[in-house]
C-alpha cells in the first residue's frame, strides 16, 4: 500500500511542476502588469518611471523569467502567497476563511449530489425501463443540460420569492441550503447516469445469478452483491465530479453572495489581481490534485482486483 | 446382451412407484426477442430426478440445456421467461413459491454451480464471506460460527490451507479452486438437489478429473441428487446413473446410461456416440460426423428439429418427420425416445427382447 | 442488355448518405434535438425580421412590463424588448458554439493525430502538456486563460476553446492508437503511402464518428460554461443579448420581474437541452456498442 502511494506521488511531481508553471506563467503573460496597471495615469511620467522601477525591483519583475519562477516557488515553499494589490494585504489572510467556506459549500454539494445521484441511479437500474427509469433518465438530461445559475436563480424565486419557504437574506445554515442543493442536484444527473449503468452492467454479471441461485433474496442482492461492485465504479467519477463541483462553486457562489474563493476570484479577476488570482487558482488545482489522489488510493484499497505492489 | 439386461438393473433411482425428487412435466421457456418474435430456448420438457441419483442432461451448445438447468430454479430472466409447465419438488410446486418461498428453497433444498467459476464469484467480496454467506443468512449462524463453518467447507472441498485461503479474493484462486470453492458453497447447507452446469468445461483437463471426482464423491456422502449438465459423453459416461439427450430445446431421448451408449435409439444419439471416440464400445467402427448445425430455434417448423440432419429419416424416407412432432416412444423400460424412426432402428435392436 | 438487367435488384437500393438520414429520421431524440437546433439557426439568421423590436432599444416608458401582447415575453430593467434580445441571443448561442468547438476541435484533434502517430518524444510532450491542462477543474482553466485574456465575449470563447483542446486530443489520441493496428492502415503503408497521407486520408476518416458524438456534447457543455462566465461578468458585456449576460443585471430584479430571470434561463435551457438530446441520438446512430 505505502509503495502504491509513494508510486503515486512520484508520478504527481511532473504535474505539480506544470501547475506552478502555469500559475506563475498566468502573472508572466499579462501585458500590463499590476504595477504598471496603478500607476499609470496617476503621476508625472518621470515619477511614474521611478516608482514603477523601485516596485518591479521590489516583486522580482525585472529578474530573468526562471529566477523570478525560483523565488515565486520558494516563497510558496515558505507559505508566502505574495499581497493582494488591491486589498493591500497578505494573500493568505483573505484566503484562508473563504477556503473553508468553499470546501464546506462543495461537500454539502457533494452529499446531497451522492444521496440524490445514488438512491435514483440505483433505483433506475433496479427498475429498469420502468416509468421510474425513464423519468430519472429525462431528469438526468435536464440536470446536464442546466445551467447551474440559472437553477440556483429558479431556488430563489421558486422557494424564496413565491412559496416564501426561506427566507430572502438566508443566515447561517439556511444561507448553505439553496447553494448546496442547486450545485448538488445538477452534479447529482452525471452520478446517477454512472451509478445506472454499472449498476445495470453488475447485476447482469455470472455471479449475481450465482447469488440468486443460492436463495439470496433481491434486496440482498441489490445491497450485498452488487452495490459494492457498483459503488467502486463510482468512486472513480467522484474524484472528477469534485472538480466540477468545485468549478461551480465559482458560480454559484457570487448568486447566492457566499463568501468562497469562487465569488473572491471572480473579483480579483476583474480588478486584475493578479496574486490573488494566481493563490486562488492554485490553491483550487491542488484541492483537485489531491482530491484525485486520494480518491485513486481509496479505489485501489477498495477494489482488491488492482495489485497494489507490482 | 444378457449383460446388459443385468446393468440395466436401477443402483441408485427410485423405485417406480415411489414419488422422485424432482419431476418436471410439460417445462417450455421463453425468449422474447426484438421484432416481436419468440424462440422457444426450452420446449414441452419432461423428466424425473430420483432421490440420490445422478442424471447427466448431454446437448450441443445451443440446445438449450442451460436454459432448462437455470429454468427449474426459475432463474431465467427476462427477456427470457417459463411459460409454461409444472415443476414438482417432494411434491411441492416450484411454479407457485413466493418469492420469499422461492429463496428459502433455492438457498437450503437445492445448489447450482456454473460454467466459469471465477465469474461466479464476487470479485470484491472475500471467499471466506461468500462461503459463509448460506451459513449466515439461511442458518442464522453467529458469524464467527459461519466463517469457522466456511474454514470447515473449504477444507472439506479439498482447498489447501483454508484458514488463509478465507481470507484470499477470487482473482487470487485458480480455476480449479474456484470451482471447489463454488461447490463448497452450492453444498453448504446438504442440498437435496445439485445443478452443475458444464462444471468442468472452463477447466485444465488434468482438474476436470478431480472436480468430477469431489462431485460424486460429495454427492454421494451427502445423498444428493445431481443433475450434470454437459457436453462431454465422457464425463456422464463416467459420473450418471440416467442420461437425457436434449437437441433444440427437447429432450430427445433419455435412459439408464448402460443402454444409452451401447444401443441408442435416437439418430441424434446415434450420431453423437459416433462422434464421440472414446466411449470404445463401439471400437473399430467409423466415426462419423452429424452432418449440419443446430438449428435457429425462433425459425424452427412443425416437425421434428432434427430432420434436415437426419440420417434415419433420409435413408427410410420418412414424410411424418417434417410434418408433425414425434411423440415419445418406450423402448424398453425406463428408457423412452423422441422420434418416428426409433421404434424401427430399435426392432432390430437385439435388446427388445427384454421384459 | 437485358441479362444485365436481371442481375440487379428490382427496387434499386437508396445511396449511403439517404440511408443514413434515414436511420437518423428515426431516432426520436435525433428529431426533437435536431427541430430545436434548426429553429435556432432559423431564428439566428432571420433574426432582424422575426424581432417585433430593436433589441437595443431603450424605452424607459415600458421598463419591466410583464408579458403582454405588446411584449410577448416582457421587458427588462430599461424597457428592452425580451422577446426581441432572445431571438437575437440565438446568434450569440450559435457563435459560441461554432467558436469554441472550432477551436477545441481543430487544434485538439491534431495534437491528437500527432501524439497518436507521431514519435515516442513528440508523444509524451504533447501528453504531458495535456496532463498539465487537466490537472485544472475544466472551469479553473477557463478562468486562467480568462485572467490572462482579460474579459469579453470573444476571450471567453478562445478561452472555453483552449479548456476543451485535452479531451478532443485525448480521444483522437486513443481512437489512432487502436486504428493504426488495423489492416488497412498497415497495407496503406505497405502500399507505399506517405505518412501524412496515412493519417489523414486513412486515419482521420476512421475516428470520425467517434469524434462526432464528441463534438455534440461538448458543444454544450461549452455553450452552458461561456453563458455562465459572461453571467459573473467574466464574459460577454452587457448591453448584448446574450442569454448568459442578460441575466447579469435582471437578477437584481428577480422579486419584481421573474420574467426578465426565466426568459433567458430558459432559452439557454432549452437549447443546451436540444443539443445534448441531440448528440445522444447521434450517439446511439453512430456508435451503437456505447448505448446502455
Amino acid at each position: 500500500m505505502l509503495q502504491y502511494v509513494a508510486r503515486r506521488l512520484l508520478l504527481l511531481i511532473p504535474v505539480v511542476i506544470g501547475i506552478l508553471l502555469v500559475t506563475f506563467l498566468m502573472k508572466a503573460l499579462i501585458p500590463t502588469d499590476a504595477v504598471t496597471a496603478i500607476y499609470s495615469g496617476t503621476l508625472s511620467e518621470k515619477d511614474a518611471a521611478e516608482a514603477i522601477a523601485t516596485l518591479r525591483a521590489k516583486y522580482h519583475l525585472d529578474l530573468p523569467w526562471y529566477q523570478q519562477f525560483y523565488i515565486y516557488v520558494r516563497d510558496l515553499m515558505s507559505g508566502d502567497f505574495g499581497e493582494s494589490i488591491r486589498l493591500r494585504k497578505p494573500v493568505m489572510d483573505e484566503l484562508g476563511y473563504r477556503y473553508v467556506n468553499t470546501i464546506i459549500l462543495t461537500l454539502a454539494a457533494l452529499a446531497i449530489a451522492l444521496v440524490v445521484g445514488l438512491t435514483t441511479g440505483i433505483l433506475a437500474a433496479v427498475k429498469r425501463n420502468s416509468w421510474l427509469d425513464v423519468t430519472a433518465t429525462t431528469i438526468g438530461l435536464f440536470g446536464i443540460s442546466m445551467p447551474a445559475f440559472f437553477f440556483g436563480l429558479l431556488l430563489i424565486l421558486v422557494f424564496a420569492v413565491w412559496l416564501r419557504w426561506l427566507p430572502v437574506v438566508p443566515r447561517g445554515t439556511m444561507a448553505l441550503l439553496l447553494p448546496a442543493v442547486a450545485l448538488g442536484l445538477i452534479e447529482a444527473a452525471p452520478i446517477s447516469q454512472v451509478a445506472r449503468t454499472s449498476m445495470i452492467d453488475v447485476l447482469g454479471r455470472d455471479y449475481i445469478q450465482a447469488a440468486r441461485a443460492r436463495g439470496a433474496s433481491e434486496f440482498a442482492l441489490v445491497v450485498r452483491h452488487a452495490l459494492p461492485n457498483a459503488l467502486i465504479v463510482v468512486l472513480t467519477l467522484v474524484g472528477l465530479q469534485i472538480g466540477n463541483l468545485l468549478g461551480g462553486a465559482f458560480i454559484i457562489e457570487a448568486i447566492f453572495g457566499w463568501h468562497g474563493i469562487g465569488e473572491l476570484a471572480v473579483n480579483a479577476i476583474e480588478w486584475r489581481d493578479f496574486t490573488l488570482t494566481q493563490a486562488i487558482i492554485l490553491i483550487s488545482a491542488a484541492t483537485y490534485l489531491v482530491v484525485n489522489l486520494v480518491a485513486d488510493i481509496l479505489y485501489a484499497w477498495l477494489d482488491p482486483r488492482v495489485e497494489l505492489n507490482s | 446382451m444378457m449383460a446388459m439386461q443385468q446393468i440395466e438393473t436401477p443402483q441408485t433411482g427410485s423405485p417406480k412407484n415411489v414419488q422422485p425428487l424432482l419431476r418436471i412435466t410439460g417445462l417450455t421457456t421463453e425468449f422474447r426477442l426484438e421484432g416481436g418474435r419468440r424462440l422457444q430456448a426450452v420446449q414441452d420438457v419432461d423428466l424425473d430426478i430420483g432421490a440420490g441419483e445422478i442424471l447427466g442432461l448431454v446437448g450441443e451448445s445451443g440446445s438449450g440445456k442451460s436454459v432448462f438447468a437455470q429454468s427449474i430454479l426459475r432463474l431465467v430472466q427476462p427477456p427470457g421467461q417459463v411459460v409454461a409447465g409444472a415443476i414438482a419438488f417432494e411434491g411441492r410446486s416450484v411454479m407457485d413459491m413466493s418469492a420469499r418461498e422461492l429463496s428459502r428453497w433455492r438457498g437450503r433444498d437445492v445448489g447450482m454451480i456454473f460454467q466459469q467459476p471465477q465469474s461466479c464469484l464476487n470479485p470484491v467480496r472475500r471467499i471466506g464471506w461468500q462461503v459463509a454467506e448460506p451459513l449466515l443468512l439461511q442458518e442464522k449462524l453467529s458469524r464467527k460460527a459461519a466463517w469457522a463453518g466456511a474454514v470447515d467447507l473449504l477444507r472439506a472441498v479439498g482447498i489447501p490451507a483454508p484458514e488463509e485461503k478465507v481470507l484470499a479474493y477470487p482473482h487470487q484462486l485458480s480455476g480449479g479452486q474456484a470451482q471447489r470453492v463454488m461447490i463448497a458453497i452450492a453444498l453448504a447447507l446438504k442440498p437435496k438437489l445439485l445443478i452443475a452446469d458444464e462444471p468442468t468445461t472452463a477447466l485444465d483437463v488434468t482438474i476436470q478429473a478431480q472436480i468430477l471426482e469431489l462431485l460424486r464423491e460429495s454427492c454421494r456422502m451427502l445423498g444428493t441428487s445431481l443433475l450434470l449438465v454437459t457436453h462431454d459423453l465422457g464425463v456422464v459416461a463416467r459420473l450418471a446413473d440416467r442420461v437425457a439427450v436434449m437437441y433444440a430445446g427437447r429432450i430427445v431421448e433419455e435412459g439408464p446410461v448402460e443402454t444409452m451408449l451401447t444401443a441408442p435409439a435416437h439418430p441424434y444419439t446415434q450420431g453423437l456416440i459416433g462422434a464421440a471416440p472414446q466411449l470404445g464400445q463401439a471400437r473399430g467402427v467409423r466415426l462419423k460426423d452429424i452432418p449440419g448445425t443446430i438449428p435457429d430455434l425462433s425459425r424452427l417448423g412443425a416437425g421434428c428439429a432434427f430432420a434436415p440432419r437426419c440420417d434415419a429419416r433420409a435413408g427410410q424416407n420418412l414424410e411424418s418427420c417434417t410434418l408433425s412432432q414425434p411423440l415419445p416412444v418406450s423402448i424398453r423400460p425406463r428408457h423412452r425416445a423422441l422420434c418416428f424412426a426409433a421404434k424401427a432402428s430399435s426392432a432390430v435392436s437385439p435388446c427388445e427382447i427384454s421384459p | 442488355m437485358s441479362v444485365i438487367l436481371l442481375d440487379e435488384p428490382l427496387v434499386p437500393t437508396p445511396p449511403r448518405w439517404r440511408r443514413f438520414v434515414a436511420r437518423l429520421l428515426r431516432n426520436p431524440s435525433v428529431v426533437v434535438g435536431g427541430t430545436i437546433l434548426i429553429l435556432l439557426i432559423l431564428l439566428a439568421l432571420f433574426a432582424p425580421w422575426v424581432a417585433p423590436y430593436d433589441p437595443f432599444k431603450v424605452n424607459p416608458v415600458q421598463r419591466l412590463k410583464p408579458p403582454s401582447w405588446l411584449h410577448l415575453m416582457g421587458t427588462d430593467e430599461v424597457g428592452r424588448d425580451l422577446f426581441s434580445r432572445l431571438i437575437f441571443g440565438s446568434r450569440y448561442f450559435l457563435l459560441i458554439c461554432i467558436v469554441t468547438a472550432s477551436i477545441s476541435a481543430s487544434i485538439g484533434t491534431l495534437l491528437g493525430l500527432i501524439a497518436g502517430a507521431g514519435s515516442v518524444v513528440t508523444e509524451s510532450i504533447i501528453m504531458r502538456l495535456i496532463d498539465v491542462m487537466l490537472a485544472f477543474p475544466y472551469i479553473l482553466m477557463v478562468l486562467v486563460i480568462v485572467a490572462i485574456l482579460g474579459p469579453s465575449l470573444w476571450t471567453g470563447m478562445i478561452s472555453i476553446g483552449i479548456a476543451g483542446i485535452p479531451g478532443y486530443a485525448r480521444l483522437v489520441r486513443s481512437a489512432v492508437l487502436t486504428v493504426k493496428r488495423e489492416d488497412y492502415v498497415v497495407s496503406a503503408r505497405a502500399l507505399g503511402a506517405s505518412e501524412a497521407d496515412i493519417l489523414f486520408r486513412t486515419i482521420l476518416p476512421n475516428v470520425l464518428s467517434p469524434l462526432i458524438v464528441y463534438l455534440a456534447f461538448s458543444m454544450p457543455l461549452a455553450a452552458l460554461v461561456t453563458s455562465s462566465l459572461s453571467f459573473i461578468g467574466l464574459g460577454t458585456q452587457p448591453p448584448a443579448p446574450e442569454w448568459g449576460a442578460m441575466l447579469v443585471n435582471s437578477r437584481t430584479y428577480l422579486f419584481s420581474a421573474w420574467w426578465a430571470v426565466t426568459g433567458p434561463g430558459m432559452a439557454l435551457f432549452i437549447s443546451i437541452f436540444g443539443l445534448n438530446i441531440l448528440g445522444n441520438g447521434l450517439r446511439d446512430v453512430l456508435d451503437p456498442r456505447s448505448a446502455a
